[in-house]
């Protein structure tokens, strides 16, 4: 993450794991709550080496179902193809449409201590908001 | 009534909330719970309650079982039946992991048989049923037959050599939801879950051996007629779902409602996690069918669950699943809706019925129930922490005030990350070892976080729905074994 980026996970649902993430710009902020997923799914996030790149792009009606959505394709992109992916970089540009390049590599269990199997971000509490400092983006994540 | 002061007892066990104490409520809220759970429920609980209670076509009352626990859009613990004509489908009423549900398994084995072999079956059932984060289940089946999983559930991996014909009749619905459509279903859902049958997953989800102790048994008739009928007897339990195929169903049709309420059907978005649609709109019934995939996905998931567990206890203890006793006493679903037909006003009536994180528990006499059962009415299974045992309830008449739906497990008391902070996996795997619990966990942070401290007191709940007439409780199981998902 870059030095405007950062994360904590906070009290939420009492089943979940909620968090906020912090950005001098929405695509920081994205970009920190991918990593905030992340940190979700793998103990030490800095064990996963980044050998492969992925690219998303969609739009949504507001940023707070970007977020969700961005969130969800992380969720599934574990699932569907193993992967584990840091944001290396995430533009959110008017529409709001959201572009991102992940990089990572695939679970590998003997590298990788892994800890929540994320099922889905959720929509509770969910809201992207500009801050004094920056931006933020709040999310819960079902585990 | 700490923290909801407009609750009104109405007797030992149950409390309501008038209609008028949230603006759109159509019906009052219910909540069965002793003083005690009450004042333990977090406000949460309450107006998400009242949510429930807005929207359209809910019959009688939103309903929030003793172990409710703040969740998104209904709270895990809620109860709502909706007229199949004019009232919604909700996703956020049936919960991201559709049809996660409970298995009790029984076996003619005893503690003190089992005691010596305690490691080595651990250690199986966990390299045998993988648990943790994505995974791959030993199923190897391609998307085509995975789609006659979505369509047959349970009775598919009975066909494909996953168990015993027997076990469909102890599973709720016999292990199949009619009306599922995998054409309902989107292909990311089958990408996520095609490769995951035969998995634990994480969270909440376990896999137990438990032992009855004469200690623990409640009813020794009804015990008896659930095949749970031997000194110190050793059973299994577990807890898992449609894994990320459900989750991804959940997903896609929560994400197509939001866009769709209020323009396409003029329906005022209360909580996001709330988004529904008229269930006899196309896009309601699609979802219906999807849902219905999921459920007999996780149905088939834990019958083949079954089968690993049974090649293990076979394994260890050198004798036939069949000359062991292995059987199962009943499967039923947490995470789900259903046409079902009830009495309401004294006329009966087809109702679409949520239950999120609640157990249905038939009475007695009840027509779905296997004749097995038809005189003690449906075993209900009341997951506790892992540090703390779970129970065995049967379904009662009186019952019919809640749907037949009772409370599903101990229900959470603190956060995930409250708990965490609070322990560590060290202390949680000390502190079971003290208590003669092993434990395998898949995540160290998982450990800590289903600590039994942040989780409610499981006996408080049962017995609060017996108090409300819910269920009567049977027996309870202690923990001697736990794969941890």
């Amino acid at each position: 993450m870059s030095a405007g980026q950062s994360f904590e996970f906070v009290e939420g649902a009492t089943g979940d794991l909620a968090f906020v993430a912090h950005g001098e710009t929405p695509g920081e902020a994205f970009a920190a709550a991918g990593e905030a997923f992340l940190a979700a799914t793998v103990e030490e996030p800095a064990t996963v080496e980044r050998r492969e790149q992925r690219s998303v792009e969609f739009d949504e009606p507001d940023l707070d179902l970007l977020l969700l959505r961005f969130l969800n394709e992380l969720v599934y992109l574990r699932d569907a193809e193993d992967l584990l992916l840091h944001p290396e970089h995430v533009e959110v540009a008017a529409g709001p449409v959201l572009m991102a390049v992940l990089a990572g590599e695939r679970i590998d269990r003997a590298r990788h201590a892994l800890a929540a199997d994320v099922k889905a971000a959720t929509a509770h509490g969910l809201s992207v908001e500009k801050t004094e400092h920056g931006w933020t983006a709040t999310a819960t994540l079902d585990v | 009534m700490t923290k909801a002061p407009s609750l009104e007892q109405v007797r030992p066990g149950l409390y309501e909330l008038a209609p008028g104490a949230r603006k759109g409520m159509r019906v009052p809220v219910r909540v069965f719970a002793t003083e005690k759970l009450l004042g333990e429920m977090d406000e949460k609980v309450f107006e998400q309650a009242a949510n429930v209670a807005t929207l359209p076509g809910i019959v009688g009352a939103s309903f929030a079982m003793p172990d409710a626990h703040w969740g998104y859009g209904f709270p895990i613990g809620g109860v709502a039946a909706m007229d199949p004509a004019e009232g919604v489908i909700s996703p956020g009423g049936i919960g991201f992991d559709i049809n996660c549900g409970m298995r009790l398994v029984r076996t003619d084995l005893t503690w003190p048989e089992v005691k010596p072999r305690l490691q080595e079956l651990l250690a199986g059932l966990a390299s045998r049923v993988p648990a943790g984060v994505g995974g791959s289940g030993f199923v190897r089946i391609g998307r085509d037959e995975f789609r006659a999983v979505l369509l047959r559930g349970a009775r598919w991996a009975v066909e494909a050599g996953y168990g015993e014909p027997e076990d469909l009749r102890f599973t709720e619905s016999g292990g199949c939801f009619d009306g599922a459509d995998p054409d309902c279903v989107s292909k990311r859902a089958i990408e996520r879950g095609h490769r995951q049958l035969g998995t634990l997953g994480s969270g909440n989800h376990y896999l137990e051996v438990q032992v009855l102790h004469d200690s623990g048994i409640f009813d020794a008739h009804l015990a008896r007629a659930f095949g749970l009928d031997r000194p110190e007897q050793v059973v299994v339990m577990f807890h898992c779902g449609s894994r990320g195929f459900g989750h991804q169903v959940a997903t896609d049709y929560l994400r197509d409602f939001l866009h769709a309420m209020p323009k396409k059907w003029g329906l005022p978005v209360i909580d996001r996690e709330l988004a529904c649609a008229p269930f006899s709109s196309r896009e309601g019934r699609d979802y219906m069918a999807a849902m219905c995939c999921a459920a007999n996905m996780s149905f088939a998931n834990r019958q083949v669950i079954l089968h690993r567990v049974r090649e293990v206890f076979s394994r260890v203890f050198g004798r036939s699943a069949q000359d062991l006793g292995i059987r199962t006493v009943y499967d039923v679903a947490h995470n789900t809706a259903k046409l079902e037909r009830h009495v309401v006003g004294g006329r009966e009536r087809e109702l679409l019925v949520h239950r999120k994180g609640a157990t249905r528990a038939f009475p007695p006499g009840h027509p779905e129930l296997p004749r097995d059962y038809q005189a003690t009415g449906q075993p209900v299974i009341i997951g506790g922490s892992m540090e703390t045992g779970s129970y065995v309830l049967a379904g009662v008449e009186t019952g019919a005030v809640s749907y037949y739906s009772t409370a599903h497990g101990s229900g959470r008391a603190m956060s995930r990350t409250r708990a965490r902070k609070s322990t560590s996996a060290d202390e949680v795997r000390r502190r079971m070892e003290q208590h003669g619990i092993l434990v395998h966990a898949a995540s160290d942070r998982g450990l800590s976080e289903e600590a039994g401290f942040a989780y409610k007191d499981v006996d408080e709940v049962a017995e609060a729905t017996e108090i409300a007439g819910l269920s009567r409780r049977v027996a309870h199981l202690v923990p001697v074994a736990n794969v941890k998902g």
